[in-house]
């Protein structure tokens, strides 16, 4: 099982250094593994210079999968985090 | 003395001698070791204590320019902490049995390159991040302290001047110490910029191939808002930056002690301290500036700048942000200037001998209603948006005011009809700009809300003195008693009618009628947005 979810970013810098950062430290605070894709590349959340990498701008919508056995826990709550930091 | 032109990212002005900073990468030498797990460890090491200098700069930044400057640093530490990063590192020293430096430094490289191909000057911006941590490694790895900026230095302030400067590498600079930044390289998004405005220094990059070293030592002279450079200045030069430096320091003065604080005399007398703009992108310095309110916002520059008529949505859409983003404050929108001395191509208008005594402003919105329906719905519409109030421009006669009130009758009937909301008490206002409106302000004063006094325009037909000719200046005196007793019957006037006057003329900054201005009674002074703060100071002192 996995939980997937489609996220906007709609902060006008788009996935830039201290969103990118916050982003990484929020993900690591769990032990499932979350992926985020955007344009055919997908990247681990937990690696900041794969998540600046991507180079999501304002706008752009990402696919987000959460797998692991904090599944449920770490996709809504991170969800939540993306919502009001991006 | 040398002068270079740069791009000024953080304004003020510093001037005194030159201290370059040697910031340039330095080569790193590659060596073959022999046990590479032992130089895998040595890189854990050295990356741990770099980890803990960030940690440390992160709660130096947080205390000196709050938690929002801070986090870039969090940022740093994780970018060391990257498992990518630290994989590439790890696998080239294992793979190639390189030295530890070496492995940092090609990998720092790798990353760098993989921003810099980005198509987003931000994330572009942020290949310098991925040198300047890597730097820190390579740092503790040759058993030095931080960046190129740290090293002890004990003498005077200086004017930084370097290569490129890293964000840490702002930051460590001892901010006693350093007057401004010049940088070679850089960008207006760069974490350097950023910082040299928060701390309040003058900052300038982009001086590309004007960098000389040799330079350190030397006095300088920089303008973080022209992006000038002077190096070596002469006396003259020294002489008028002196002069700009004191100027400035006393405005952040002024701004610091003003900010907030009422318009009132000393006995009490309140004065609304307004600004006047040309454009929505103004809005910014009326606020920075803290005006409270616009008292004149030109509408001429949406006509001006177009090829044609500009649309009601066009007009709408611009009046509606400078509403907004001035909330609950007056925004007095003069409706269009054209003629005179403001001539547009599209409006087909004849060639006059007298162009200043000539169909302009008003006198064209009354002939052409057509036109003038357009700017009065695009006004109405965005009224809901804000408060906003109407001026009319070049009034000599109470029927030219009750046409124009007519027509908006007219225009706010349509809306109505077509279930569009707008304010139904707008204030609608006119300039005093005209003898005959002075004369007649009684008749006038009983028709509208406001009265806004141009006293260019008044002075020119007061004392018949036209605005363009150079030759003009002795005759053309604002501070002629004929121009003031216009001032004070128009006030006086306004005022046995209950509506409230003031000037939004050029007159209105000029601190020697300050006096003046209050003992007449003034409601309101509209001014550029600089020359708010020193205004209000006047008032105060009054």
């Amino acid at each position: 099982m996995s939980q997937e979810f489609k996220f906007t970013v709609s902060d006008p810098a788009g996935m830039h250094a201290r969103p990118a950062g916050l982003l990484v430290a929020k993900a690591r605070e769990y032990e499932s593994s979350i992926i985020v894709s955007y344009n055919g590349k997908s990247v681990d959340a937990k690696r900041i210079f794969g998540v600046m990498g991507l180079g999501v701008k304002q706008g752009d919508e990402v696919t987000v999968k959460v797998e692991g056995n904090d599944e449920d826990k770490a996709a809504a709550e991170f969800e939540q985090f993306l919502k009001e930091n991006l | 003395m040398k002068t270079i032109q740069g791009v000024g990212v953080s304004a003020g002005i510093a001037i005194g001698e030159v201290r370059v900073l040697d910031t340039a990468d330095h080569a790193v030498e590659r060596r073959v070791v022999d046990d590479p797990q032992a130089e895998v460890e040595r890189f854990r090491a050295a990356r741990d204590e770099a980890v803990a200098q960030l940690k440390q700069l992160r709660d130096k930044t947080a205390a000196e320019f709050g938690e929002g400057k801070a986090e870039l640093f969090d940022t740093h530490q994780l970018m060391l902490q990257d498992p990518d990063y630290v994989e590439s590192i790890e696998d080239l020293i294992a793979q190639s049995k390189v030295n530890a430096e070496f492995a940092v430094n090609s990998t720092a490289e790798q990353f760098a390159a993989m921003f810099a191909a980005m198509d987003n000057s931000y994330m572009q911006a942020r290949a310098a991040d991925v040198k300047d941590v890597s730097r820190r490694v390579i740092n503790v790895l040759e058993g030095k302290r931080g960046g190129a900026a740290e090293d002890e230095d004990g003498g005077e302030s200086r004017i930084i001047l370097a290569e490129d400067l890293a964000p840490s590498e702002t930051v460590q600079l001892d901010r006693a110490k350093v007057l401004g930044f010049v940088t070679a390289k850089g960008s207006a998004n760069s974490h350097t910029a950023i910082l040299a405005r928060t701390m309040g220094l003058p900052a300038i990059i982009g001086i590309g191939d004007a960098f000389n070293p040799d330079d350190d030592g030397h006095t300088a002279v920089i303008d973080g808002t022209s992006g000038l450079v002077f190096v070596d200045p002469d006396e003259k030069t020294l002489a008028e930056y002196q002069g700009k430096k004191a100027k400035y320091e006393e405005h952040l003065r002024l701004l610091q002690e003003l900010k907030g604080k009422p318009t009132e005399t000393k006995s009490g007398q309140k004065v609304r301290l307004y600004a006047n703009i040309g454009r929505p992108s103004d809005v910014a310095a009326v606020l920075a500036n803290d005006a409270e309110g616009i008292g004149l916002f030109r509408s001429e520059f949406l006509y001006l700048e177009s090829e044609d008529y500009p649309t009601e949505e066009f007009q709408f859409q611009a009046y509606k942000e400078v509403a907004q983003k001035m909330g609950d404050r007056l925004v007095v929108i003069r409706t269009l200037d054209i003629g005179a001395d403001k001539q547009v191509g599209y409006f087909n208008l004849e060639h006059e001998a007298n162009p200043a005594l000539g169909y302009r402003a008003i006198r064209i919105c009354l002939t052409r209603p057509e036109i003038f329906k357009v700017q009065l719905r695009a006004l109405l519409r965005a009224s809901v948006y804000g408060n906003i109030a109407i001026m009319l421009p070049m009034i000599t006669s109470v029927e030219e005011v009750r046409d124009a009130k007519k027509i908006l009758e007219e225009v706010k009937e349509e809306l109505r009809g077509e279930h569009i909301d707008f304010n139904e008490h707008i204030q609608v206002g006119i300039m005093i700009e005209t003898p005959a409106s002075v004369i007649m302000a009684d008749e006038l004063a009983a028709e509208v809300d406001f009265f806004s006094i141009g006293t260019n325009d008044l002075t020119q037909y007061t004392l018949a003195c036209d605005r363009q000719n150079p030759n003009l200046g002795r005759f053309a005196d604002p501070h002629s008693p004929a121009v003031l007793r216009m001032i004070k019957m128009a006030t006086e006037a306004a005022h046995r009618h209950g509506i409230w006057c003031g000037i939004c003329g050029e007159l209105g900054a000029d601190l020697s009628l300050t006096d003046i201005f209050l003992e007449i009674g003034l409601d309101e002074l509209s001014v550029s947005p600089t020359s708010v703060l020193p205004l209000r100071n006047a008032i105060r002192n009054h």
